[in-house]
């Protein structure tokens, strides 16, 4: 439960005379003495002693309004712990019964619990959402939202992540009893502008770069990209978005199109943040496959028997779905399998390694 | 209401290239004169594109954690940040001179105090020196054993010992070997060291043949580079001949044709580094108070690490 205590009490009777509007509750001076509302009712012509009690008896009103008020935030980091605890969307009672439980949010991989600290202040804790229901005992604590830069380094197979967004944060840590300030701050660090990016859009001012124009402008040796947009249509941009933006490998929910008239065909995915322009993994790769894509398809002639163009198919699944390392040894069924790859080089390979003993220039 | 951006390649390939931008970063962050001390990336995130909007603050000083002026601190950072009005004589600099240049930044509307790199900085002399007295554990290294400020010295050599500082060379960028000819001589001026070279990895003079350059029997290396990667922790100590596998490492002095070579990685991972970032911030009207006295204190005793440990990856 939360008490009002004095100092709510007299901040709420000393900002009266301007009038609080926080949640429901409204509390005013006028000439007739204070009034005091919440949605449940008001009380006018008040003396300052009885806007004292009233103000004691609506606890969470008090407080809720005093949370919000007391720190100087910049609008941004407001909307975005306000959003966590739902509060444009659920009373202050019901809001206050939840977060005597902690309420839980997630952005991206991260679990975000929301509790009552002293004096109605919100607490934050941050953890992965795998890890949201083991004891804090198990995981590893911090308390600098800064230490969170060596956590989003590496992923849990300690291989280093060069994507923040990418859903590969590792697990086992917590930060614990952060202020609101500390948990964006720590939120910025995991996943970088993403706040500042959802908050922008929230407010229908997100910049939206689309491919295009961000092609157009990369200069150096990412210039070349430009000339991989012919005139001839939007297709290859629609391969660049699934193998780098779906969900599966990033995070953010893309916005950018192939150019301000022409939306891409493949989805943006369903992430609670805006990703506004192709990233710098986006150009380099897309740089890669301009090189790629500037040559012309040849045929070859291979032999496969069926079962070997499925296990073709499934090799290229596998390594696409990031899922090679999860085959078992000796799971020989699955056509990612090591012996199977190595069955099908031994078989179909010359000395030269190449398929079929066909060679690729001719 | 004053922040501090500090912009700095990145990498998507080696987790190490970002590391001493964080580190100065958060020495910086401790001498307590910014409201916000932040870090923007090409390569890793924020990216440029993203950091301002990050900011609080209208005021916003920016430094390049780069070695030289060039393509990125000329093109690809004013760009990014878009700093619409700017143009190469914003700096109005020799390849060497610049100081800062105050923009606006078009999408947040902030006012941007764009800072020369880090690298052409007058006090990234010091910051040589310092890695050279880093790498030898000797904070007189190069001073006269007569002298009366000489410790004993782990150098050994009656304080004749030469400095070679290092760079990419000139393949994309003339000012790229500028920056490191005007620290060496700027050292060489100061008399210390008994010769000081500036040396190249693409360009004569080369670095591999860098036992040519010195009579002293120690030669102290600090290769000019922001971060450890690939140039500073594979190719360099390959090809001076302190190692024939870099995976296998180095000693520190390693002997090559009669030296003693003491070879320093990137001289961007100093910690005195964090002095010159101010220095630049200072510069373009930042009040930065007496930080930089401060940083220079409590990165002095910060210890004698060499460096020396093989490096992992590459940039890109």
């Amino acid at each position: 439960m939360t008490d009002v205590n004095d100092r709510q009490v007299d901040a709420l009777v000393a900002a009266a005379d301007d009038g609080v509007d926080c949640d429901g509750l409204r509390v005013r001076r006028g000439e007739d003495g204070y009034r005091f509302e919440t949605p449940d009712g008001a009380e006018t012509g008040l003396e300052e002693s009885a806007l004292r009690s009233v103000a004691a008896e609506n606890p969470w009103f008090v407080s809720n309004w005093y949370c919000w008020r007391e720190v100087d935030r910049p609008e941004v980091e407001t909307a975005f712990l306000r959003w966590l605890e739902s509060a444009d969307d659920r009373s202050v009672p019901d809001r206050y019964e939840a977060l005597a439980d902690g309420v839980e949010a997630s952005w991206g991989e991260l679990a975000v619990e929301v509790a009552l600290g002293g004096d109605g202040r919100r607490t934050y804790a941050v953890r992965h959402e795998e890890d949201a229901d083991r004891p804090v005992g198990e995981l590893e604590v911090y308390a600098d939202p800064l230490s969170a830069r060596e956590l989003v380094t590496y992923d849990d197979r300690g291989r280093y992540r060069p994507l923040k967004t990418a859903p590969t944060l590792q697990t086992g840590w917590a930060l614990l009893d952060l202020d609101g300030r500390s948990l964006v701050r720590a939120v910025d660090v995991v996943y970088p502008a993403t706040v500042t990016n959802w908050h922008l859009e929230r407010q229908g001012e997100l910049d939206v770069s689309h491919w295009r124009e961000t092609m157009e402008r990369q200069t150096g040796i990412y210039g070349v990209i430009r000339t991989w947009d012919r005139g001839e249509g939007y297709e290859h941009v629609n391969w660049v978005a699934e193998a780098c933006c779906d969900d599966s490998q990033c995070l953010k929910r893309r916005e950018w199109e192939y150019d301000d008239d022409t939306d891409l065909d493949v989805d943006g995915g369903d992430g609670a943040f805006p990703c506004r322009e192709p990233c710098s993994l986006v150009v380099a790769a897309a740089r890669q496959w301009t090189k790629l894509e500037g040559e012309q398809p040849q045929t070859y002639e291979f032999e496969l028997t069926p079962s070997e163009k499925e296990q073709v198919e499934a090799i290229i699944d596998t390594v696409a779905d990031g899922e090679a390392g999860e085959i078992r040894e000796a799971d020989v069924y699955e056509g990612a399998n090591r012996y199977r790859a190595r069955f099908l080089r031994a078989k179909r390979f010359d000395e030269e390694g190449r398929l079929g003993g066909v060679s690729t220039d001719d | 209401m004053q922040s501090l951006v500090i912009v700095a390649h990145g990498s998507h390939l080696n987790p190490d290239a970002s590391t001493p931008t964080y580190d100065h970063a958060d020495t910086v962050r401790e001498a307590g004169v910014f409201d916000e001390v932040r870090t923007a990336f090409w390569k890793e995130e924020p990216s440029f594109r993203e950091a301002l909007r990050t900011v609080q603050a209208e005021e916003v000083y920016v430094v390049p954690l780069f070695i030289s002026e060039g393509y990125f601190t000329e093109q690809v950072i004013p760009r990014e940040l878009r700093l619409d009005d700017w143009d190469e004589e914003a700096w109005d600099s020799d390849g060497t001179s610049a100081t800062h240049a105050t923009l606006e930044a078009t999408d947040v509307g902030k006012t941007v105090h764009y800072c020369g790199p880090v690298g052409t900085h007058d006090a990234m002399s010091d910051v040589i020196v310092r890695r050279a007295e880093t790498v030898t554990g000797d904070p007189d290294v190069g001073e006269r054993s007569d002298s009366p400020n000489s410790r004993a010295s782990r150098t050994e050599s009656d304080g004749e010992v030469g400095l070679a500082v290092v760079g990419h060379g000139t393949e994309r960028n003339e000012n790229s070997a500028k920056a490191i000819e005007y620290h060496a001589d700027r050292i060489a001026d100061r008399d210390r060291f008994e010769e000081v070279r500036a040396l190249f990895m693409d360009e004569d003079p080369e670095v591999d043949d860098v036992t040519d350059f010195f009579e002293s029997d120690d030669i102290v290396v600090v290769p000019l580079f922001v971060a450890d990667g690939y140039h500073t922790q594979e190719d360099i100590p390959e090809d001076m001949g302190l190692t024939d596998d870099y995976r296998t490492g180095w000693e520190t002095p390693a002997e090559v044709d009669g030296h003693d070579v003491w070879y320093a990685g990137a001289v961007g991972t100093e910690a005195l580094m964090a002095e010159v970032i101010l220095e630049r911030a200072a510069e373009a009207g930042a009040d930065v108070g007496d930080a930089v006295e401060t940083v220079r204190r409590r990165t002095r005793v910060a210890g004698t690490d060499a460096g020396t440990g093989a490096g992992a990856g590459t940039g890109d």
